[in-house]
């Protein structure tokens, strides 16, 4: 292991926490621009032109807050629950390629922390990981609102995860391989080549289980915003509460490169054409995460279960026979 | 160097975390600090080279240990220390020591004899996925179909045990209907 690969490594890994810590504020700001815009409202104006400056004035209030630990809250888990969530969001993005390779001053760089021949699994690992953190939140609260949000954030964890790997299991046996950068070349062709047009059901079964997977709005009842509290983070303040949501825009941001890395292209034949339209594709399932939570309504906890398990997971299992039988045949 | 680094700071780790799973007498300490463990372990598979086992290790333990929590959320207040009843320390403690060491020699005497051969070889330029499959469907292909039946058997009993009395719904029951049910000790 060379000294050169070492500081290559390390430069990546603090560009990339930047960048998304960077985005995860800003995407606050967006999120909070789009629900405005979609309600007739003007959202955030004062701060700054246009209220661009509200995520600055965000983030002094969050690191400036006093951190309240509640008196009968088991200490040490309350501590560590925020810092889970976050961390295991960036951990994530160690095997995503985020750009194609390209060259600085004659050096090859390629986006990618790890390139490890699992990528897609370790992702998706991650990402479930990150489910401790509510649920540690929750319990460790000694509040019964929040233990109610971690008993939703376990239920929604097993349930989601079943579906999130058998959508993603016939898109693997087409490409034969778990490393995004070979799902990017196996349709490096063009917009023929993509595995939607193959896997249109896998395709949906993953998007839906993305939103489980972040806890965005239809399936955001692991927060119980419906009880006018902020489930597992009730008890939060402070920098805590804010690594929550550090994590969760985190989260949201990631699974925007991974839906359109394995089902729409990546970034295709690695072109500055390419490269830009991966960036594209991530922005629009960033804006579709809320555009929904402007649009729909959270689901109960029992329509929650009935689709998962009546209806999405026979359909992923009938996807992946019916594959297995069309590449059999 | 690296790897003999990770290898004693992971050892480290799931030593320790799973000494307080074993020690400690509140429930959510003991939980996470099992969910820990698992997770740490699978860095020795990644240190091996076997990144798949090492993925899996992650995702089917922290899948295990959710449920877990789950039942520790119905059944204790997991905030509170859990009292525990405690025998014969003497015999707990021999006894435990006892098994390590037991399982410690089973598995290091054949190392020790030099008596271990590879019989299937690493094939060349086949991933790891790719070389499970291999070994999943040669040499372990019994006790792999086995364990699918296995499976089948704990979810169909799965199901008659939990599916009793599931076409009728105390939600949409009015209390006289649910009245006449339990008189007639459908409901215990």
């Amino acid at each position: 292991m060379d000294s050169a690969y070492l500081i290559e490594t390390i430069i990546k890994v603090v560009v990339i926490l930047l960048i998304f810590s960077a985005l995860a504020g800003i995407g606050t700001y967006f999120e909070r621009k789009i629900l405005a815009f979609m309600q007739r409202r003007l959202g955030p104006m004062n701060v700054g032109p246009y209220g661009l400056l509200q995520v600055a004035a965000d983030g002094i209030k969050l690191f400036t807050k006093e951190d309240i630990i509640p008196t009968n809250v088991v200490t040490p888990i309350f501590k560590i629950a925020p810092v889970i969530t976050a961390a295991t969001a960036f951990m994530a993005a160690a095997a995503i390629p985020f750009l194609p390779p390209f060259e600085v001053f004659g050096y090859e760089v390629h986006p990618i922390v790890a390139d490890v021949n699992i990528g897609i699994l370790y992702v998706l690992g991650m990402m479930a990981v990150g489910f401790y953190g509510p649920l540690l939140g929750g319990m460790a609260s000694a509040n019964k609102f929040s233990l109610l949000s971690a008993a939703r954030t376990a239920a929604v964890f097993i349930s989601y995860e079943v579906v999130t790997g058998l959508s993603l299991l016939a898109p693997i046996m087409m490409v034969g391989s778990l490393s995004l950068i070979d799902f990017n070349e196996y349709q490096a062709g063009g917009i023929g080549d993509w595995i939607v047009w193959s896997q249109p059901v896998a395709f949906i079964l993953f998007w839906i289980s993305a939103f489980a997977e972040t806890g965005r709005t239809p399936f955001h009842l692991i927060a119980n915003d419906h009880e006018i509290i902020d489930g597992f983070g009730t008890e939060y303040s402070g920098m805590r509460w804010g690594l929550f949501f550090i994590g969760e825009y985190a989260n949201m941001f990631f699974i925007s490169f991974v839906i359109p890395l394995i089902f729409l292209g990546g970034y295709g034949d690695g072109s500055l054409f390419g490269a830009l339209g991966l960036l594209g594709k991530m922005s629009f399932f960033f804006f579709f995460f809320l555009w929904t939570r402007a649009a729909w309504p959270d689901v109960r906890p029992d329509q929650l279960m009935w689709l998962c398990w009546k209806i999405l997971m026979p359909i992923a299992v009938i996807n992946v026979v019916i594959t297995g039988f069309v590449m059999m045949f | 160097m690296f790897e003999a680094v990770a290898f004693y700071l992971f050892a480290f780790l799931t030593i320790a975390m799973f000494f307080i799973t074993v020690t400690t007498s509140q429930a959510l300490y003991a939980l996470t600090a099992l969910a820990a463990g698992m997770i740490f372990i699978s860095a020795f598979f990644f240190i091996l080279g076997a990144d798949f086992l090492g993925v899996i290790q992650i995702i089917v333990y922290t899948g295990a240990v959710m449920a877990l929590y789950a039942f520790g959320m119905m059944f204790f207040d997991t905030t509170r220390k859990v009292k525990e009843k405690r025998g014969n320390r003497y015999i707990i403690v021999g006894l435990s020591t006892l098994t390590a060491v037991l399982i410690v020699v089973i598995f290091a005497a054949p190392m020790v004899s030099k008596n271990i051969v590879a019989l299937y070889p690493v094939i060349e330029d086949a991933g790891n996925i790719q070389l499970v499959g291999v070994i999943l469907f040669t040499k372990y292909l019994i006790p792999f179909e086995v364990a699918a039946i296995m499976l089948l058997v704990a979810m169909v009993a799965g199901i008659v045990l939990a599916g009793k009395k599931m076409d009728i719904s105390l939600t949409l029951m009015s209390s006289e209907e649910i009245k006449k049910e339990e008189n007639k000790k459908v409901l215990s």
